[in-house]
This record gives structure tokens, sequence and C-alpha cells, in this order.
């Protein structure tokens, strides 16, 4: 139980460094808070994500020398 | 807290051994002459001053200075979106926030500085952390994390007026500008006539494309598979780059000069961020973070394994300012040569970037901030450890440019050893052998002596002296992939800055959807580093020695605003009896970039002084004569106008800096002036 945590954290740990997060947080999040209304599929979730990471803004200068 | 101390004075002597152990490492770091050290002294000094500065100085600034608050609400609870907003576990944000602020910078910077010995740069990285370059990147989160995770630009425009934010951001897009120029000059130095090398490179892109389509369209979304298949693509690369560079056919057509592989950078540039994301750099940026961390954790536990002697001496005699790597005496140049590991301004746009957005609870804050940052330094000490275990022969003759050493073994061999490093001809022949090229002369830019350091503390471990040629351009490999992904982001980056920025006066360019305007921004970002790449290419004295101190300034510069604006925003929240915290680091940098800058100016060396090189190069013209490398009067008065290019990007670096300090000043002094805190946190702004 403890290793399959670890890789679970080592994972999301991983897509988060390319600009992933959780797909399932995200998910878990629209259902309690927006009940009902859609959300975006994991593709579709990838797809918003991987635009947003290089998409520009002020806040997205996410790398360094 | 106290009270508890004094409750169980025991739980103190864990910490009590930490500083004795490194105060004992540091010793014979510091007192050890004529004869080698090991590289594990440097190792576990630098681990027991981070050790010791996290838990006594990060956690002091974190808990007395900034008052954090574990109760109120973080930007990432408040305004949980599943997206930009998410609370995230301490472990997984620290992972995300270190890999975006760990880029080409530490590894590059500590090579350069070796030059001078090991001793000098090691301590400027750990003093320069500690008490700057953490210091930096916890404020700057803290105070970004208190504004819903604004941007440096924003907080700058919001705390301190309109004006100031106008004139961070110019600053900011030119010190972009210089980052990405060096950055591309650093692979044209690696590839150039390295057939090898550049077909590895060339093959990453194939490979990313092949990547970028799998996910688009057979397995979207599966990050793992599809890094995979990209790993197993690059290795392939490598070893097929091998049978490339030795056949007699093919060699030959992978074999570029600088200015050829400088031309094509320019052009893949310009396509490469014109096209979707999802297509090259999406895949590649999996590729080079995955590769970068992973590396990173090989060469740890390579030089755990290995302890390697370091060759280098503690000190060498180019700290007077003759040295061949960079021009300049130790202070200021080494403080600038070394930004990233000690103390880097960009960390300032990271920290207000992502990161704030998802931490959970602001207990979380030193140990992302803060100790992310330490982790870079480590980096940085690990990078002058592999640049320290080559022979110094072999250093000096890696980064010294042509003009000095000559393009022969024998030219080398002499030069070298007149400067004390004792060398022969077929010493140097075979470390090329052995790495798998026909030369290691002059291949400066910092690269080249990483991968040879890494090769030779790698293959000890993984497949001895055979394998030495893989590790090389595997290292070489690792540095190209990520410095390519940044050029190409920092190439859109820098696209979105000039449209806003242009946009302003020009609207149509403002429109971030509109092709024309795209294709034009595109064009300007390229235009200007592609400008300074070529300049750099070009320069007899090999470019990094012209390149890499404006981009260290530039950096430094950068952090000397986002300490000020840490300052401003101490005496807002009336915490002014602890702003030595950042005033300290602060003047510091102020007196060694503005030095650097103004040396780099008007020094009368033309080795150093931008003015007095034009002056000579103007002088030869008079006389109707030409020096090298220019071969006609054209070139001569391309030389004689780079230098006042880059005279005017100095003094528009200083400028900036200048104004930012007088806004803060002004700004500072508004805040003494009222009896309540003034500094614009979320909670109290209605707006």
């Amino acid at each position: 139980m403890r290793l399959r945590e670890a890789l679970k954290r080592a994972r999301e740990t991983a897509r988060l460094m390319v600009g992933l997060p959780d797909y399932d947080t995200y998910l878990a999040h629209r259902r309690a808070v927006h009940p009902g209304e859609p959300a975006m599929s994991r593709e579709q979730f990838h797809r918003e994500r991987t635009d947003r990471r290089f998409g520009g803004g002020a806040d997205r200068i996410g790398r360094c020398c | 807290m106290a009270a508890t101390a004094a409750a169980s004075p025991l739980r103190w002597i864990p910490w009590m051994l930490v500083a004795l152990v490194g105060a004992v490492a540091l010793g014979v770091i510091a007192l050890s002459r004529g004869e080698t050290i090991n590289a594990l002294w440097l190792v576990v000094a630098s681990l027991c001053v981070y050790l010791t500065a996290y838990r006594f100085y990060g956690l002091f600034i974190a808990r007395r200075v900034l008052e954090i608050d574990a109760s109120r609400p973080t930007p990432a609870v408040r305004r949980n979106d599943g997206l930009d907003y998410v609370p995230t576990n301490r472990t997984v944000l620290f992972g995300h926030h270190f890999a975006a602020i760990a880029g080409a910078g530490p590894l590059v910077g500590p090579v350069l500085a070796a030059q001078m010995g090991y001793l000098p740069g090691t301590l400027w990285i750990l003093v320069g952390v500690v008490f700057a370059g953490a210091v930096q990147d916890l404020i700057v989160l803290f105070i970004s994390t208190r504004r819903d995770g604004r941007s440096l630009g924003e907080i700058i425009r919001a705390e301190m007026g309109h004006i100031p934010g106008v004139i961070a951001m110019v600053g900011i897009l030119a010190i972009m500008i210089i980052l990405l120029a060096v950055l591309a000059l650093i692979i044209v130095k690696a590839l150039a006539d390295s057939p090898w090398g550049t077909f590895t490179v060339f093959a990453t892109m194939p490979v990313a494309i092949v990547m970028g389509l799998y996910g688009r369209y057979f397995r979207p979304g599966r990050v793992g598979e599809v890094s995979l298949i990209g790993f197993v693509g690059l290795i392939g690369a490598i070893l097929l780059g091998e049978q490339v560079a030795s056949s007699a056919d093919w060699g030959p057509a992978f074999t570029f000069s600088g200015e050829a592989l400088a031309l094509m950078l320019i052009g893949y540039g310009f396509i490469a961020s014109v096209l979707p994301v999802w297509l090259l750099l999406a895949p590649r940026d999996y590729l080079s973070t995955f590769l970068k961390i992973g590396t990173i954790v090989g060469l740890a536990i390579g030089i755990l394994i290995v302890r390697p002697e370091l060759q280098m001496p503690a000190v060498t005699r180019f700290v007077d300012g003759t040295g061949p790597v960079f021009a300049g005496t130790l202070f200021p140049f080494l403080f600038i040569t070394i930004a990233c590991g000690a103390v880097s301004g960009f960390h300032a746009l990271v920290a207000s970037g992502t990161t704030p957005k998802m931490i959970e609870s602001e207990a979380h804050l030193p140990f992302i901030g803060y100790g992310a940052m330490l982790m870079e330094s480590f980096v940085a000490i690990m990078a002058m450890v592999a640049a320290s275990v080559l022979d110094p022969a072999v250093y000096f003759a890696l980064n010294s440019p042509a003009a000095l050493i000559g393009a022969t073994s024998n030219e080398a061999a002499v030069a070298v050893s007149a400067w004390g490093f004792t060398v022969t001809p077929a010493a140097l022949d075979e470390v090329a052998r052995a790495v798998g090229e026909t030369t290691i002369l002059s291949r400066t830019g910092g690269a080249p002596t990483l991968a040879v350091g890494m090769a030779q503390i790698l293959s000890s471990v993984v497949g001895g002296a055979g394998m030495m040629a893989f590790w090389y351009h595997f290292a070489i490999l690792f540095e190209a992939l990520f410095i390519l992904t940044t050029v190409d982001a920092g190439t859109r980056v820098a696209r979105f800055m000039i449209q806003d920025l242009v946009g302003t006066f020009v609207k149509p360019l403002k429109d971030t959807r509109s092709w024309a305007g795209n294709l034009v921004a595109t064009a300007l970002a390229v235009g200007g580093w592609g400008w300074f790449l070529y300049q750099g290419v070009t320069d007899p004295l090999g470019g990094i020695n012209t390149l890499w101190p404006l981009f260290g300034i530039a950096n430094q510069m950068l952090a000397a605003i986002a300490l000020t604006v840490c300052t401003v925003v101490l005496f807002k929240m009336k915490r002014e009896r602890f702003a030595w915290v950042t005033l300290v680091p602060v003047t510091w940098l102020l007196v060694c970039t503005l030095t650097a800058g103004w040396q780099k100016i008007f020094h009368a060396d033309p080795r150093i002084g931008f003015l007095a090189h034009a002056e000579r190069y103007s002088a030869a013209l008079g006389r109707g004569e030409l020096l090298a490398p220019a071969k006609g009067v054209g070139q001569m008065r391309q030389v004689i106008f780079n230098d006042y290019v880059n005279a005017t990007l100095c003094a528009l670096f200083i400028a900036v800096v200048l104004a930012m300090v007088f806004y803060g000043l002004k700004t500072i002094a508004a805040a003494r002036r009222s009896e309540t805190p003034t500094a614009l946190e979320t909670a109290d702004a209605a707006a």
C-alpha cells in the first residue's frame, strides 16, 4: 500500500513537471463544485493544459536558464 | 518555540553534528594547498551548509520575517478550479518548481568559473544561494502567493506604479533575448564540426514528431508511454550517430561550421515556434524534462560512487583577470559568471508563475521556495565537480578560444603548458579520441567540458573507458535537448511579450490569434536573439567571452530588481525591522552588476571593454589594417557596430536597474510615512 502510494505520487510529480495537473483531481473538483455541468474528457484536458502551458501570458515563463 | 527548545535541548544535537561536519569539510576544502582533494568534501560541505541554512535561515525568514500563516487560505484553496489553481501535495509541487527553475544555467556558469579554480566559485555558490538566491525565490513566491499568484510584472505595477512596471517589462524582454542567444550559442559551440553530436541532435526532431503524433492521434495523454518511445529513439540516435560519424559518406554530410549551424538554428527557431505545440515542443519538453532530472540524479550517484579527486587547483593565477575563458578580475566577474546556482533573477518569474497558484498551505512556502533553490545550487556544485575532475590542461584546451591557443594540438599543448598546465599534444588527441571526436580544442561554452567531465565520472560507473564516447554524446544530447526546448518555448514567450509591449502602440499586433501579428512578433524575437547568436559565432574570442557576461549581468540585474521589490514589500508590510534580509543581497548584487556593467562598457582593456574594443578596430581601420577575424572593411565595420550595440545594451540594463532602485526608494519613503501597512495583499485589495 505504501509503495502504491509512493508510485502514484511519483507519477503525479513527473506529470506536473511537464505542466500536467492530475486529471482525477480536476474531475473530482468539477463533480463536487459544479455538479451537473460538463467537464472536459481526459483527452480534452490534456490538450487544454498543453496549449495553456505554452500559450503565453505573464505567468507562463515556466522555465529558466 | 523557545519553550520547546528549552524543554528538550537534546533536539539540537543532530544540528550541532551537521554544523560540525560541514565546518570540517569546509575547512578541508579551504585549507588544502598543493595536493588534490576528493570531490566528496565539496558534496558533504554543501549538503551541511544547505541543511543548516534551511533550518536556521530559511525557516527564520518564513516564520519571523514574513510571518507565514498556515491557517490563511492560499489562492489554490480559494480559487480552486482544478486547472491553474489546484492545492497540490508539497513534494509533488517541489518537483514541479525545481523542474521549472533548473536549466542549463547552473550547469554552465560554474564550468566557466572553474578557470579561477574550484574554491572561489564554490564559495560564491554556497554563500550566494543561502543569502541571496534562495531568499529571493522564497520571498517572491510568498509575495505572489499573497496576491492570487500574480506575476512579477503585475506585482511591480501594483506595488510600485505603472511606469516601473513598463520599465521592468522592457528589461525582462531584453534579458530573455540575451538568454536565448547565449543558450543557442552553447549548442552551436558544442555541435560545430561534430557529426556525431549534430546527427543525434537533428534526430531528436523526427523522434519528437513521432511522439507528438502518437500522443495526439493514437494514445492521447499517455505521457509515460510517449516518453518511453522517445527515450528509446534517443538512445538509438546516439548509437546510430557513431556509425554516421565514422561513415565516409554520411560523416561529412553532418559536419557543419559554427556559422552554418547558427543560421540553421535561427531558421529552426522561427519554424518551431509557429508550429502547433503538440507536434514538436510538448513531446520534446517531456524528453528534456525527464532526461534532465534523470541525468542530475545519475550524476549525483556517479559522484558518490566514484568519489573523484579534483585535479583543478583550488585557486588559479587567472583570478587576476587574464584568464582565457572569460575576461575580467574575480571581482566583479566571478559573481556574474555564476548566476544560476547562486542567485538567478529568472527564478523571480517562475516563482510568480504557476507555482504560487498550487501552494496548498503557506506552511509549504519555505520548503518549495527556499528548498528548491538549494537543490539547484547543488546542481551547480556538481557541475563545478565535473569541470574540476578534468586535467586542468584539458579544461583549458577545451575552453580557450582558438585565437589564444591555436588550431592544432601542438600549438595548444605549447600554449596551455606555458600557462603552467603541462600537457603533450598526444594527451590532448587521446582525450578527443576517447570521446569520439576529432578534436577537443576550443569547444567553449561549457557544455563540452561538462560532457567530458560527466563522461569520465559516468564511464567509471557504467561501461568503463569503452563507453566514454557514448556518455560524452549522451551528455551533449541531454544539454542540447533542453536548450532547444528552452529556445523554442522562450521564443514563444518573447513573442507574446513583444506583442503585449509593442501592441500598446500598434494595436493590430496585440491580437495573439492573428497570423500576421504572430509572424511579425516571432520574426522580431528570433531576429533579436539570432543577431546576437551570429555575432557570437563569428567572434574571434569565441562569443561566450562576450555574451555570457552580458547574460550574467542581465540575470543578476533582474535578481536585483526582484529583491528591490521584496524590500519594498517588506517596508509596505511594516516589517522594515527585517529589511536587511533583502537589503544585504540587493546591495551586493548592485555593487557587482553596476561595476561589471561599467567595466564592460568603459574598461580600457579591449578584452573587457566594448568601447575600447571598438576603438582598437576603428584605429586599425584608420590605418587601413585588418584585424582578425574580419576579412574586409565591411566586416571591420560590423565588429565596431556590434561593440556599440553591446555597449548600448549594457547601458540599457544599467539604466533599467537604476530606474527600479529609484522607484523602489520612492515607494519605500512613501511606505515609511504611512502609519499602517500599505502592502496590497489580496485580502485587503478590494479590486
